[in-house]
């Protein structure tokens, strides 16, 4: 357990000192978000009613945009062999790589999205899921996004390829992050939406330290 | 353990680390075959060969960083296959890349490679500090590894070997990049873990000043045409 935290704090560390990532994930986010009355327009009736989607989309593309490193750094420069070589199971290092990835992208975007609903008009009913399902849903976006990292290491133009196998993949997310809010704000209640994306993220859990640990052995073969 | 295609005609289980009927393939190639090798404990394994021979795929097959098209690996008289959570533990791989990462400081680096390695039976883990200083590095310890020359990064590298403990040392080609000094100091920690019972296995062009080895040369293990018919078949 010491070394999966250890592991953790390496890598909080190495995204604190390289400084950029974090940073760039939520500028891009909040950047992204604001040109959207730009292009349809600052009427607020237009923008509340498309907001949940924007927010969540966006969010989708911005975590996305991080996602290429999560493994490139250590497969480049021979610290994943010896990760590997570790005593430690390397399916419990991609959860501790998945963990440190979500604090430094995640979280952000989960604490920002309130002040970018706030701009989009969002129905102040809906804040409480959106924060909900962005706490639940930017897990999955990691774990799901580590999969997609760890096959396309050594890939030239691995970047485009990662955007092409990850974003089919996270149509479920956006799907429940969206009708939370929606169903909120409707007054149906946003309970049987977050229960699904909890159901989702347990699944992802469960399964993508499996998955992407054998992506990245066969990456180092 | 007897294992199937054991050419050893030693039948009780022989300490050390031993390799019998290894093949190896890159791709569609193979790139040797029938290879066997034993290296008691105390004793070292120096791989010789031309450039592309294998000495890298046989190293890396070692740490089970690759499977074996064929053959098996033991430890101690027991397959590596069965545990390899054990194997792990008990190995060292030091490749061509040194896994150092530019924002972090050399004792960082070191503490955290160790701290990864750390088992509750070790009673006094390395002193992070004391190893710096017996790899020349006791300068450049609070240096992030960005500032460090070609040869500190690579003494940082080898490093982890004495940071934490383990029985078995796989080094590719350790000795490039380093000066003499660095040189000398890394023949002196081999010397100290061999004492110490300890295994090593390193590949290199230069030849060494280390006593007592056995030359294993991969030029020796090239695939016959039929294997090689075989192997891309296969």
């Amino acid at each position: 357990m010491n070394k999966f935290f250890l592991l953790v704090m390496r890598d909080l560390r190495l995204a604190l000192r390289q400084g950029g990532d974090a940073a760039m994930v939520v500028g891009f986010f909040v950047l992204t978000v604001i040109l959207f009355p730009f292009g349809v327009g600052p009427e607020p009736e237009l923008l509340q009613r498309i907001a949940a989607g924007i927010i969540w989309v966006t969010a989708l593309l911005a975590a996305l945009l991080s996602l290429e490193r999560l493994f490139q750094g250590d497969y480049e420069d021979g610290s994943l062999e010896t990760l590997i070589l570790l005593p430690l199971p390397l399916e419990a290092q991609v959860l501790a790589k998945c963990l440190a990835h979500w604090l430094v992208t995640g979280l952000p975007l989960t604490l920002v999205a309130p002040l970018l609903a706030l701009l989009l008009h969002l129905d102040v009913d809906g804040y409480p899921a959106l924060m909900l399902g962005m706490a639940l849903g930017t897990p999955i976006l990691s774990l799901l996004g580590a999969i997609g990292a760890a096959l396309c290491l050594g890939a030239r133009r691995g970047g485009v390829l990662l955007s092409l196998l990850v974003l089919p993949l996270y149509i479920p997310v956006l799907i429940f992050g969206v009708a939370a809010i929606e169903a909120e704000i409707s007054g149906l209640g946003a309970r049987p939406h977050l229960l699904l994306l909890a159901a989702l993220l347990v699944l992802a859990l469960a399964l993508v330290p499996f998955a992407a640990a054998g992506a990245l052995r066969q990456a180092v073969e | 353990m007897p294992q199937p295609g054991h050419v050893s005609p030693t039948a009780p289980p022989r300490p050390g680390f031993a390799g019998s009927g290894l093949a190896c393939r890159r791709g569609e190639r193979l790139i040797f075959a029938r290879l066997g090798f034993a290296v008691m404990p105390g004793g070292a394994l120096i791989l010789v060969g031309p450039n592309g021979s294998g000495k890298s795929s046989l190293l890396r097959l070692m740490a089970g960083l690759t499977p074996a098209a064929q053959g098996t690996l033991s430890w101690n008289g027991a397959d590596i296959a069965a545990d390899r959570e054990a194997h792990r533990a008990r190995l060292h791989f030091i490749g061509h890349a040194d896994a150092l990462k530019p924002v972090l400081t050399a004792e960082e680096t070191l503490r955290f490679w160790a701290g990864m390695r750390a088992t509750p039976q070790d009673l006094a883990p390395a002193d992070i500090a004391t190893v710096l200083a017996q790899f020349g590095l006791g300068a450049a310890a609070p240096l992030p590894c960005r500032y460090l020359s070609a040869g500190q990064k690579r003494r940082l590298a080898l490093a982890r070997l004495l940071a934490s403990p383990a029985p078995l040392w796989l080094l590719d080609e350790p000795m490039t990049g380093l000066d003499s000094e660095a040189s000398a100091q890394l023949l002196g920690a081999i010397a100290a873990h061999r004492r110490g019972g300890g295994c090593v296995v390193l590949s290199t062009h230069a030849p060494l000043d280390i006593a007592d080895t056995v030359l294993l040369s991969l030029a020796d293990f090239r695939p016959t045409r039929q294997e090689m018919a075989a192997g891309i078949a296969a």
